[in-house]
C-alpha cells in the first residue's frame, strides 16, 4: 500500500507514492538521492537529519514522509544559492565549526532556523537554540563561532 | 613564499561536507544493492537451542537468511581475530555469527538479506530463536568473585591475563617508610564512543572477476582489509579491496575488525550482489567496542618533604564478551606504561587482570589507557596535596621530572624524549587567576551557598606507538610504522598517498601544509588521497594521535628522497655537481651562484621526458617511505577546570576550563585547537554525564541517546588554550600528537575541581559520572 504525496524540495515540485511508514529522511536521502540530512540515531535526539520543513526546523527521522505531503523542505542541498555559499555554511567553513561533518547539515539548518526566530543571538542563546543537535568532534566551541559569524554577516 | 606550516588554513574537506556532497557509506547505492538486517541475541548469555528461519523466508523480497551453519558451510574461517597478544593470554573464538552460544545482548546469531531496508527489518523479527537463558555477570569486579557465571569455559575465573609492569618489592619499601601515604579506590567508567555516524558497510562482491569491495566506516582500511581476508572471509588479500568513503567519527570505535562487516561480506558473497548494512544507533552502542571500565585500587607513598617515593595501583579491567581488535594492550602496554606521568617517581608497580564480561567488547576509545592511567595519578596527586598540606600546585611541581633530565627513564619502560613541565603549569595558572580564585573559593566557603572547586591535571600522553620491533615484542600483531607515496608530476603538482586514514581530523589540509612547505610550493598544488586500499600503498590508518607524527614524518621523508633525486637531474641540467645544489623555495640552486637555478617544475618535467638526463637514473619523480619511529612522542600540559557546586542540589555548573598543552611544533593551529575542544568534550562527558550501564541481568540500559548522556552543546562552555612548544626531538616535524590529550586531561581535572569544592564536607572521592544525585548522596551522607 502507498499514499500519493506532492510536496516541495528546495523549491522543485515533488510527486511521489510512499509507503504509509516511510519516514521523511529516507524518502529524502533514499528516493531523492539527497544524502546531506544524515540518520545518526532513531530516537530524535542527536538532529543530524534535522531539515526545514515550512521554514521548522524538524528532525526527519521521525517525520513520515506522507505528514511532508503539501509541505514546503530545505535540506541542505537547497541552501546555498545561485552557487554562493550561505552565510552559516561560510561561517562553519571560516571558524572551523566542523571535524566529520555528520552532524553539519543538521546543525547548520537548526542554527537557520534559529537565527530566523533571532537574528542576533548571544552565546547562550545559541547554545540554547541548538541543544537539539550533537557534535561528538568538535566541543561545539566553535560551532557558537560559526554561528555568531554568520549572525554578522547576515545583519 | 609565505610560511605554510603552523598556519590555520581554512580545511579543504568543507565544502563538500558543508553542502551535503560528502559521501559516507550509508550515501553510497550500488546497482542490484539488497539490504541486510542482523538478528541479535536479547540475552547476555544463552544457549541457542534452534532457530527457526522460515518466516523470515517466506516473506516476499527475502533473498537470504544465515546463520552459523551458513558460515560453517560456506568452509571460511569465520572469526574475530584478537591482533595483540599478552603472555598467557586466553583467546577463545569469536565466531562470525554465535553458533550455540551467545554472550552479550547484541550477539549476532543471524542475518537477513532483503531487497529494502525495511522489508530486511521485517523479515529479521521473524526470525525465531530459541534460547534457554543462562546467569550471566556484566560487572568487571563481579566476574572475579567466585562462583561468577564463566564467559568462556577456556578462561577460568573469566581471568582473560594477568599482567603486572614495574617491581613490587620496591614499592613496598617506599610504603613501609612513607612520611605520607594516599590511597584510594576507584571506578573508571565505561564508555559508549558515540561517532555520530553509525557503522556501516557496503559490500560489494562480484563472481565474474572473484574481487570483492568493501566501502565501510574504517579508521584503517588495510588493517580491516587483513584481518578481513585472513581471520574471517578467507578471501585473497589481493582480491579485495576496501574503502573508507567520508567517515562520521571514529574515536577508536573504527579501528576495529567487528563481526557485522564481515557478516555483510559473507551475505554478498552469497547471493553475489551488493550488500548494504547501516548500524541503527542501539546496534552501534550494543557492539561497538567500548572504553574504559576499569575497577582500580591505588596508592602513593611520599616522604615528608612530598616527594613521590612509590604508587602501586591494581586494576581489573574489562575485556567484555570477547577480545577486540587491540583490546588487551589497552589497559596494559597504554595503562600501566604511563603511571609515572609527569613526576620523577622512584618505584612504580601496577597489576592488571584483564576480565571476560557478559558486554560488549571493551577496547582503544579516545585515550585508549591514557586516560585511564592519568585519572589514577592525577588523582592521587589531588589527594597528595591534601595529605602533605602542599596543595595541588606545589605537590606537583615538587615532583615534576626536571627539565635537564630528559631523556627520562620512567620506572615502567617508556622513556620520555623530551618535556618542560613547569611552564605549562605556570602559564595555566596565569590563564585561571589562581589567586583571585582562591580568594573567591574562600569567601564562598565562608559564606556558605553554592561552592567554588579548581581543580588541575597534568597530564603526559605517548602518541605513535613506536618502534614496530618493539611493539612487536610487547604483542602487537601489527607494525606501527606508517607509509607515504608522494608523487610530483609533469607540472610539478603533487599527490600524496598516505597510509593514514582521516575521518575528521583534516589529514588533506594539514599533510597538504606538509608537503607544500618542504617543496616550497602553493598547497593547493598538492592532492592527499587516503583511505583507499587500491589507490594506496599499505597503511597503518588513523588512531592514537599518530598522523602527524608517523603519518606526517613518512610524507616528510618521500619529499627528501624526491628532493635528492631532483638535485640530481638538476645537477645535469646545470652541469654542476649535484653536492653543489641547494633546494630552496621550491627552485634546485647551485649554492654561490644564484642565478645557475632551476625550478622544480623544470626538473620534474625533464624526469618524465627523461632527454637530457643523468645515466644512472630512473626516469620519474616519485618516492615511497615506510616511517617506522625511534619511539613514541610525549605531549603534556597541564588544565584547570574550576565548578561550583550547588551543595542543595548536586548540581555542577562548569566555570571555566583553561588547558594549557605541549604538542610540539604545530602545523594548524585551527585543526590543532579544535582536537583539543573535541577531546576536552569527550573527557568531560565522561567525568560529569556519560556512562554505559549494563544490569545485572547483562542488558544494557544505556544503550541509546535518551539514556547515555552525550554532552550536549548547552552542558560546555567556552574553552581557555594555550601552548608551550618543546617540539619533538626524533622525528623531522618536531610534531607530537593531539587527538587524544583533551580526552586524557580533562576527567581528572573534573572531578578534581568538584573534590576539591566539596572539600569542607570531607568528601575526597566521587566516582564518575558526577551526577547531582552521586554529588548530593555525598554531601548528605
Amino acid at each position: 500500500m502507498t499514499v500519493s504525496i506532492q510536496l516541495e524540495v528546495n523549491g522543485k515540485p515533488v510527486q511521489a507514492a510512499v509507503e504509509p511508514r516511510r519516514l521523511l529522511v529516507h524518502f529524502l536521502r533514499e528516493d531523492l538521492g539527497l544524502t546531506g540530512a544524515n540518520i545518526g540515531c532513531e530516537t530524535s535526539l542527536c538532529g543530524a537529519c534535522t531539515v526545514l520543513v515550512d521554514g521548522n526546523a524538524v528532525k526527519s527521522c521521525t517525520m513520515l514522509a506522507a505528514q511532508a505531503d503539501g509541505a514546503s523542505v530545505t535540506t541542505i542541498e537547497g541552501l546555498s544559492q545561485n552557487g554562493e555559499l550561505h552565510p552559516l555554511q561560510e561561517g562553519f567553513w571560516e571558524k572551523h565549526g566542523l571535524q566529520c561533518g555528520y552532524c553539519t547539515p543538521g546543525m547548520i539548518l537548526s542554527a537557520n532556523y534559529l537565527l530566523a526566530q533571532n537574528p542576533s543571538p548571544n552565546d547562550e542563546e545559541i547554545r540554547e537554540g541548538l541543544k537539539g543537535n550533537i557534535c561528538r568532534c568538535t566541543g561545539y566551541h566553535n560551532i557558537v563561532e560559526a554561528v555568531k559569524y554568520a549572525a554578522e554577516r547576515m545583519s | 613564499m609565505a610560511r605554510v606550516l603552523g598556519t590555520s588554513i581554512k580545511r579543504r574537506e568543507d565544502p563538500a561536507l558543508i553542502t551535503g556532497r560528502g559521501k559516507y557509506t550509508d550515501d553510497l547505492k550500488a546497482e542490484g544493492m539488497a539490504h541486510a538486517a542482523i538478528v541479535r541475541s536479547p540475552y547476555a548469555h544463552a544457549r541457542i537451542r534452534g532457530i527457526d528461519t522460515s518466516g523470515a523466508e517466506a516473506l516476499p523480497g527475502v533473498l537470504a537468511v544465515l546463520t552459523a551453519r551458513d558460515v560453517a558451510a560456506a568452509g571460511i574461517p569465520g572469526v574475530v581475530p584478537v591482533g595483540w597478544l599478552l603472555p598467557d593470554l586466553k583467546t577463545p573464538a569469536h565466531p562470525m555469527i554465535a553458533a550455540d552460544t551467545v554472550r552479550h545482548v547484541g550477539d549476532a546469531v543471524a542475518v537477513v538479506v532483503a531487497e529494502d531496508r525495511y522489508l530486511a527489518r521485517d523479515a529479521a523479527d521473524r526470525v525465531a530463536v530459541d534460547y534457554e537463558p543462562l546467569d550471566a555477570v556484566a560487572d568487571v569486579v563481579a566476574a572475579l568473585e567466585d562462583g561468577a557465571p564463566a564467559v568462556h569455559e577456556e578462561a577460568p575465573g573469566n581471568v582473560a591475563f594477568d599482567w603486572e609492569i614495574g617491581e613490587r618489592e620496591p614499592v613496598d619499601t617506599a610504603f613501609a617508610s612513607a612520611a605520607h601515604t594516599v590511597e584510594l579506590d576507584l571506578r573508571n567508567n565505561r564508555l559508549i564512543p558515540h561517532a555520530i555516524e553509525p557503522r556501516a558497510v557496503l559490500a560489494s562482491f562480484d563472481s565474474s572477476t572473484g574481487e570483492m569491495t568493501i566501502h565501510m566506516t574504517s579508521q584503517n582500511p588495510h588493517v580491516h582489509r587483513l584481518l578481513m581476508t585472513l581471520a574471517s572471509l578467507g578471501m585473497p588479500e589481493h582480491k579485495v579491496r576496501i574503502v573508507a568513503p567520508e567517515v562520521g567519527g571514529g574515536f577508536g570505535s573504527k579501528i576495529h575488525h567487528y563481526a557485522d562487516e564481515a557478516i555483510v561480506g559473507l551475505c554478498s558473497m552469497k547471493l553475489d550482489r551488493p550488500v548494504k548494512w547501516t548500524a541503527t544507533r542501539t546496534e552501534t552502542n550494543l557492539t561497538d567496542a567500548h572504553g574504559r571500565d576499569h575497577s582500580t585500587r591505588c596508592a602513593l607513598a611520599l616522604d615528608a618533604d612530598g616527594r613521590i617515593t612509590g604508587l602501586r595501583v591494581d586494576t581489573a579491567a574489562a575485556m567484555g564478551a570477547y577480545l577486540s581488535t587491540f583490546a588487551p594492550a589497552v589497559p596494559t602496554y597504554l595503562y600501566g606504561t604511563l603511571m609515572s606521568g609527569q613526576y620523577d617517581i622512584p618505584a612504580i608497580h601496577c597489576h592488571v587482570t584483564g576480565v571476560f564480561t557478559h558486554t560488549a567488547p571493551v577496547d582503544a576509545y579516545r585515550g585508549a589507557g591514557r586516560p585511564e592511567a592519568t585519572y589514577v595519578v592525577e588523582r592521587l596527586m589531588h589527594l597528595a596535596g591534601e595529605a602533605t598540606g602542599l596543595g595541588p600546585v606545589e605537590v606537583r611541581r615538587r615532583n615534576f621530572v626536571s627539565p635537564d633530565a630528559f631523556p627520562y627513564q620512567t620506572q615502567v619502560a617508556l622513556a620520555y624524549d623530551s618535556g618542560n613541565y613547569g611552564p605549562a603549569m605556570d602559564r595555566a595558572l596565569e590563564m585561571i587567576g589562581y589567586d583571585d580564585l582562591r580568594s573567591q573559593q574562600a569567601s564562598r566557603r565562608d559564606n556558605g551557598g553554592k561552592q567554588i572547586g579548581i581543580g588541575f591535571s597534568s597530564y603526559i600522553e605517548a602518541c605513535g606507538l613506536a618502534p614496530s620491533a618493539v611493539v612487536g615484542s610487547l604483542g602487537a600483531q601489527a607494525g606501527q610504522w606508517e607509509s607515504a607515496d608522494v608523487r610530483v608530476h609533469p607540472t610539478a603538482s603533487v599527490t600524496v598517498y598516505t597510509g593514514s586514514s582521516s575521518h575528521g581530523q583534516g589529514h588533506e589540509t594539514t599533510f597538504s601544509q606538509i608537503v607544500a612547505d618542504k617543496l616550497g610550493i602553493d598547497p593547493e598544488a598538492v592532492e592527499v588521497i587516503h583511505g583507499d586500499t587500491d589507490l594506496v600503498q599499505f597503511g597503518m590508518g588513523t588512531y592514537g594521535s599518530r598522523s602527524a607524527a608517523v603519518g606526517g614524518s613518512a610524507i616528510v621523508k618521500s619529499v627528501e628522497k624526491i628532493i635528492e633525486k631532483g638535485k640530481k637531474i638538476a645537477a645535469h641540467l646545470l652541469e654542476a655537481s649535484a653536492e653543489d645544489l641547494e633546494y630552496e623555495d621550491g627552485s634546485f640552486r647551485v649554492a654561490g651562484s644564484p642565478d645557475r637555478a632551476l625550478a622544480l617544475g623544470d626538473v620534474a618535467l625533464q624526469a618524465y621526458l627523461a632527454h637530457n638526463y643523468p645515466d644512472d637514473l630512473e626516469p620519474g619523480l616519485s618516492a615511497t617511505s615506510f616511517y617506522d619511529p625511534a619511539n613514541f612522542t610525549y605531549p603534556f600540559g597541564t588544565h584547570v577546570c574550576v565548578v561550583e557546586v550547588d551543595t542543595e542540589t548536586g548540581s555542577i555548573d562548569l566555570l571555566r576550563y583553561a588547558a594549557v598543552d605541549d604538542v610540539g611544533n604545530v602545523i594548524n593551529p585551527m585543526i590543532v585547537d579544535g582536537q583539543l575542544h573535541g577531546g576536552l568534550a569527550q573527557g568531560i562527558g565522561q567525568a560529569l554525564w556519560e556512562n554505559a550501564v549494563y544490569d545485572e541481568s547483562g542488558q544494557l540500559v544505556s544503550g541509546s541517546l535518551m539514556d547515555y548522556a552525550v554532552p550536549k552543546i548547552h552542558n560546555l562552555i567556552p574553552f581557555e588554550l594555550d601552548r608551550t612548544t618543546t617540539p619533538c626531538p626524533h622525528n623531522p616535524l618536531g610534531v607530537k600528537g593531539v587527538g587524544e590529550a583533551g580526552a586524557i586531561a580533562s576527567p581528572a581535572a573534573v572531578v578534581n575541581a568538584v573534590v576539591d569544592a566539596l572539600a569542607p564536607y570531607g568528601i575526597s572521592h566521587i566516582d564518575m559520572p558526577l551526577t547531582p544525585e552521586k554529588v548530593w548522596r555525598a554531601v548528605n551522607a
